[in-house]
């Protein structure tokens, strides 16, 4: 059966955009590569973390939401992203029923007035 | 004499009919997931030092309040909330 996932990871803040949009070039192209169901591919823009990582104070955070039947491609994902100098932080979740359903509805942009209060 | 120390010493009862009962803010408005990506939203679930708030405060039942703890730590790591905030 297919498994929803949900992976955040935070870019170092110190690339140029050329150099983010290659690092999400490469990630796209691994989860590409295995075939995967790319649901949502989408930047939450650059932020200021709460607590400094690896001395940086902000970073640019990507989301990436994919379907897939392979359990092996998470950990190969989170192993590249382990590796990769520019990552500072990644999490991956798994997506249960009601977690599709909002979303669905994020993507359409239903939440973003109402929840920045 | 008497009487009086015995009604200074009683109990005065309490008015519990104009306090508000707390409910539970997602059965009420029926939020069913709880999003780890919007920090603003989760802030009213910690106090001032980035604490997760219990449920006898917040009024959030059982089921949620597990959710809106399994959001919180999430977002911890994505250093979208503090862990901890120095009051020093």
């Amino acid at each position: 059966m297919n498994k929803n996932y949900e992976t955040v990871f935070i870019i170092n803040p110190v690339l140029s955009e050329k150099q983010v949009e290659d690092t999400v070039n490469k990630y796209t192209d691994v989860l590409n590569s295995n075939k995967v169901k790319l649901i949502c591919n989408e930047s939450l823009g650059f932020k200021e973390l709460a607590y400094p990582i690896s001395n940086k104070n902000s970073g640019f955070f990507h989301l990436f939401q994919y379907e897939t039947e392979k359990i092996d491609l998470v950990s190969k994902l989170e192993t590249e992203l382990k590796r990769d100098r520019s990552i500072l932080r990644y999490l991956t979740v798994s997506l249960c029923k009601d977690a599709l359903e909002y979303n669905a509805r994020r993507a359409k942009g239903e939440f973003k007035k109402k929840k920045e209060k | 004499m008497k009487n009086q120390f015995n009604s200074a010493l009683q109990n005065e009862s309490i008015d519990r009919s104009s306090k508000q009962k707390k409910f539970c803010r997602f059965k009420k408005s029926g939020i069913k997931y709880i999003d780890y990506k919007d920090p603003s939203f989760l802030k009213q679930f910690i106090n001032d030092q980035g604490k997760i708030l219990p449920r006898r405060i917040t009024g959030t039942s059982s089921k949620f309040q597990k959710k809106v703890a399994q959001a919180v730590k999430r977002a911890r790591h994505l250093a979208l909330l503090p862990f901890t905030t120095d009051t020093n």
